[in-house]
């Protein structure tokens, strides 16, 4: 094959999800030009490794390209979001106190879809530590299985789980933390 | 064994419930627990209930609408070398081209992680400079294809008078002009177009530059191209190809 056809086989194999890629790579950089700029690399890396590429998933196997090289450029860039934490939220660790039983004061998800509040949604899920916001985007937003995702974020199918359990918890939780909106509109 | 489910198993099961990832055995028996107990029922419809809102709300980002042409611009780059074997090719180019390519495909190659030099050290700043522009999608302070009505714009906003010049004819169109930074200082930025590619040319005064030799870089499938006449330095950024830039150059040149 010579060189141009590669060139054409990729790009007609990589290019359709070159919006799942930006879209992941935007929610784990949460910047534009980071996103851009992480995209271009995860392309060009992507093309080099094309001939490794065997399977017939193109997506999961894009994705997890930009997965890695975001993460090599949070490292780089902002270490402190990726290490602090990993520490913090170690996989294995007890849950807490269960929270299903406890009453709930307020209704997060009744909330949710309230224009004046999707920001403050949008704002909860780039707060999320790293590792539980790429679980949650995965999942919800680019709509794979917990076994692609597990292929993705290179951990077993049972972290995929208690990671998105945890994820969403973490997201209810910050919703739930927030004055209501009589506080935030003013008298 | 007791098939049956208690709560704190059926609180472990319910995402998995939610996202129909159980297998048929186990999704049976959540089934069975949660009709049978009001309070996991509501937690499996609020996990589901805020599984649908997340779908519904949250940001999905497009990839602005050039990534894609320069990804293919990049990726044509990075399949190049392989063409070295074809040297009439290579002929054909020209020298002065043909070095200029190289130089463009092995700092292509080498992305981030080379070490920027001290001259690449503005190259990058106009290339980012370019972007930014791009991003914001603020190209033009004052936009228009006169050259009598976008010169006069930069008095007495600039300690010099940019040369603009009318490559219309040339396919190199002007398009405006805006007000951009440097190392912290305000500089002339000149925008021109080819096809659909803006272009944006960097000028300012350095007395101490003299004539220096063409220096060029190429970042993140963006070109840039400096090079200094009597003390005024120039910079062609673009993501149009290393040829068509340098070509842009030489007509800027020749007008001068
Ligand atoms: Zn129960």
């Amino acid at each position: 094959m010579s060189e141009q056809d590669r060139v054409k086989r990729f790009e007609r194999l990589a290019l359709p999800h070159l919006n799942d890629a930006y879209n992941l790579a935007r929610w784990l950089t949460r910047d534009a030009q980071d996103a851009d700029d992480v995209v271009q690399e995860a392309y060009l890396r992507a093309f080099r490794y094309f001939d490794g590429f065997k399977g017939d998933k193109a997506r999961p196997w894009l994705l997890s390209i930009v997965r890695r090289v975001a993460y090599d450029w949070l490292e780089r860039n902002r270490p402190s979001t990726v290490v602090r934490l990993d520490e913090a939220f170690r996989d294995g660790e007890p849950e807490p106190a269960s929270s299903s039983a406890a009453v709930q004061p307020l209704d997060p998800e009744a909330h949710l879809l309230r224009a004046t509040e999707l920001r403050e949604l949008n704002q909860a899920i780039a707060d999320l530590p790293t590792q539980f916001r790429e679980i949650l985007v995965l999942r919800e937003l680019h709509e794979l299985s917990y076994k692609d995702i597990a292929d993705i974020a290179a951990i077993p199918i049972g972290t995929v789980m208690s990671r998105l359990a945890r994820a969403r918890r973490l997201l209810k939780e910050a919703l739930t933390r927030r004055p209501p909106r009589e506080a935030i509109n003013g008298a | 064994m007791n098939p049956g489910m208690d709560c704190k198993e059926a609180e472990e099961a319910v995402h998995g419930y939610v996202d129909g990832e159980l297998d048929r055995a186990a999704a049976a028996r959540v089934d069975a627990h949660i009709r049978g107990c009001a309070q996991c029922r509501r937690l499996y419809e609020r996990e589901r209930q805020m599984s649908a809102s997340l779908r519904q709300a949250a940001e999905r980002f497009t990839a602005p609408a050039d990534l894609g042409q320069r990804i293919g611009a990049a990726l044509e780059m990075a399949a190049k070398p392989a063409s070295r074997e074809h040297a009439v090719s290579w002929r054909q180019l020209g020298l002065a081209a043909s070095f200029l390519l190289v130089a463009v495909i092995s700092s292509a190659l080498t992305f981030r992680f080379s070490v920027p030099g001290e001259t690449d050290r503005q190259g990058e700043e106009v290339i980012s400079g370019h972007v930014r522009a791009l991003v914001a999608n603020h190209m033009t302070d004052v936009a228009s294809s006169d050259q009598h009505t976008v010169k006069p714009w930069f008095n007495g906003k600039l300690d010099l008078s940019p040369p603009v010049v009318d490559l219309a004819r040339e396919e190199f169109p002007l398009v405006g002009g805006r007000l951009d930074y440097v190392d912290g200082h305000p500089v002339a930025a000149l925008v021109y177009r080819h096809r659909q590619h803006p272009i944006t040319l960097y000028v300012w005064v350095d007395g101490s530059a003299g004539d220096g030799a063409a220096r060029h870089l190429s970042r993140r499938g963006y070109n840039a191209l400096g090079w200094t006449l009597k003390g005024t330095v120039f910079w062609a950024v673009s993501d149009i190809n290393a040829e068509d830039l340098q070509r842009f150059a030489e007509l800027l040149k020749s007008q001068a």
